[in-house]
């Protein structure tokens, strides 16, 4: 369904005026986002107009959803509509730029919701340099109406990759599990959601616990940790089908899976007769490789983006610590020597290739989550708690989201946090929730 | 504490001295009446019930943290939970293994792989057939107690061997 809607999209996409101004002509409307902590820029997003009572409802929900993804970013601060001084009432209207400077709007977005003789929507929009007075984008989306919310996501992945240089990551969704009923003895489901927590469903029935869903980078599939019948196994679930699907049945614990850049194999930890070691398995032949053969727990495998190389926790050390290897098994080294009894955990590849996230703990009782290169150097914290763990990345590698834990069975609740360590804000969800997992951008 | 170290003693030697009987007739007889000769204690659970495994024999050790190691209290239960599976040789056995909260949910799940497996391992050193007993590992996912404290952590940190 998804590819079908983005051929719709493809299709009927089409740029609406050509940036025909060289770049540094708005150089003004600009965000470096690497610089650390930056200054939200102003951005004006007026209601898209429409001509039925639908289409103006559309609209205002169109604008409201771009608003507020631009906001969450920490990035971009909407401008309260209340102040503007224009009415810009269709995609064709000249924007007044000295009306919109005033309110000191760095970029404006202009756009309108139209029905077109096919029934099929169209939402279109133009992205203005306020200061330079030119467009920086502009782009229209044909579509079903039903799918104004993504294409709104969409919209605001456009507006913060012209202004940032970096590929958005609204238009994604997020698995998890859902978590209810007491510590002890804990109801726990598989859910998703868009990563504004909009269109939330579960998809397990909470009858056999599941654990640390995550995404295929190619496809509408989650690998997952399941105690079906009681049996700890590595699944695989086609959200678009709701079919499910074992990894393989072997003898002993399967757990910790996580898939390879291209999505044709999974890496996880199977442990025979109480030793951990890592392996991949190709999904296709089924072949399994085991990729260490140490006496110590050697667990969650995360493939670089490249898919060459692959980091994972082991004790062999004594404590647990991060190693980064060979995709083949060579060259096992570790990364990780944190001061006192530092325990690192859960590394992750960046999607960008430049960062391992972990989760670190065992010193003074808290739990923390970092960053550092994947030679071990640069290492830095950006989020602490009594219990955070299991960090996930944004796909463009700019944002973590994890869990965190209260103490004495406490709620659980998932949170993001910039790389910069600013802008942390919950993830809000209908019941608790851990082991967050971001989809790519969706194709 | 030490008074019960001492009852769990006496109850393994009791078993021992049971065992000694045939086993052959033991297999056949899972529902079969205690040796008469047993000398049971005047009340409490039948010596074969699942309950009297699990509340006399003792059902579950404790680990340290980060470790899978069996200290001697943990040990001497095991000689027991062993005495009482061969005297009952049909019943067998999931041993679950089980971690406080102070780890990534992924390494708990192999550290409780690991505790299950010492639990298992020892088990089979003291003459159980390996095929009776099966593991699991439950990582964080269950525990018995929910208090942010040392106390609980090490009430978590366990092995249960669940008899079927």
């Amino acid at each position: 369904m998804r590819n079908a809607l983005k051929k719709v999209l493809l299709v009927c996409a089409v740029v609406l005026l050509a940036a025909a101004h060289a770049p540094n002509v708005y150089a003004q409307a600009r965000i470096d986002i690497t610089r650390g902590r930056v200054e939200p820029m102003p951005i004006a997003i007026p209601l898209f107009p429409g001509n039925t009572e639908e289409l103006k409802q559309m609209g205002k929900d169109v604008s409201e959803v771009i608003a507020k993804d631009l906001e969450r970013s920490g990035l971009f601060r909407p401008i309260d509509q209340k102040a503007f001084l224009q009415d810009l009432t269709s995609l064709d209207v000249q924007p007044r730029f000295a009306d919109w400077r005033t309110l000191a709007a760095q970029a404006l977005v202009q756009g309108s919701v139209d029905m077109q003789p096919n029934g099929q929507i169209r939402i279109a929009f133009r992205l203005w340099d306020v200061f330079g007075g030119q467009q920086m984008e502009g782009k229209g989306y044909g579509t079903d109406s039903g799918n104004w919310r993504r294409v709104a996501h969409m919209i605001a992945d456009l507006i913060y990759s012209t202004i940032t240089g970096e590929s958005g990551y609204f238009d994604t969704r997020v698995v998890y599990i859902a978590e209810s009923g007491p510590a002890i003895n804990r109801v726990k489901r598989l859910a998703i959601m868009d990563q504004d927590g909009a269109n939330h469903r579960y998809l397990t029935d909470g009858s056999a616990l599941v654990l640390t869903p995550r995404f295929s980078p190619s496809g509408p599939e989650i690998t997952y940790l399941s105690y079906f019948r009681n049996v700890p196994r590595v699944y695989m679930f086609n959200i678009d089908t709701g079919r499910q699907e074992v990894l393989g049945d072997f003898p002993g614990l399967q757990y910790a899976p996580r898939f390879s850049p291209d999505g044709n194999a999974v890496a996880f930890a199977a442990s025979l007769n109480g030793n951990s070691d890592v392996y991949t398995m190709d999904l296709r032949s089924r072949k399994m490789v085991r990729l260490t053969d140490n006496p110590a727990i050697d667990t969650s495998p995360s493939f670089s983006p490249k898919g060459d190389q692959i980091t994972f926790a082991s004790d062999r050390g004594g404590a647990q610590q991060i190693y980064v290897m060979n995709a083949d098994g060579s060259n096992q080294q570790r990364i990780s020597f944190g001061a006192g009894k530092a325990r690192y955990g859960t590394p992750v590849w960046s999607p960008r290739g430049d960062l391992i996230a972990f989760t670190r703990y065992g010193t003074d009782g808290n739990f923390y989550i970092g960053v550092m290169k994947p030679d071990g150097s640069g290492e830095r914290t950006l989020a602490q708690g009594f219990l955070v763990e299991g960090p996930t990345w944004s796909p463009n590698g700019r944002v973590l989201m994890y869990d965190a834990q209260a103490p004495n069975g406490g709620k659980v609740r998932l949170f993001s946090i910039d790389l910069s360590g600013y802008n942390q804000r919950e993830i809000l969800t209908p019941q608790d929730a851990s082991d967050p997992a971001w989809s790519p951008l969706s194709p | 504490m030490k008074l019960r170290f001492l009852s769990v003693i006496a109850v393994a030697v009791l078993l021992a001295a049971c065992a000694k009987k045939p086993v052959e007739t033991a297999a056949t007889a899972v529902s079969a009446p205690p040796p008469a000769a047993a000398p049971a204690p005047p009340r409490g659970p039948a010596p074969d019930s699942l309950e009297y495994f699990n509340t006399v024999v003792g059902n579950m050790v404790n680990f340290a943290y980060d470790k899978y190691d069996l200290d001697a209290a943990a040990q001497t239960k095991l000689r027991g939970q062993a005495a009482w599976l061969k005297q009952y040789p049909a019943r067998t056995l999931t041993v679950e293994g089980h971690c406080d909260e102070r780890g990534t949910r992924e390494y708990n799940l192999g550290l409780g792989d690991r505790r299950a497996n010492a639990v298992r391992t020892f088990l089979i050193a003291e003459g159980v057939p390996t095929a009776r007993i099966k593991t699991i590992s439950y990582g964080k996912e269950r525990p018995i107690c929910v208090s942010s404290d040392e106390t609980c952590y090490g009430r978590n940190r366990r092995g249960t061997s669940v008899v079927q």
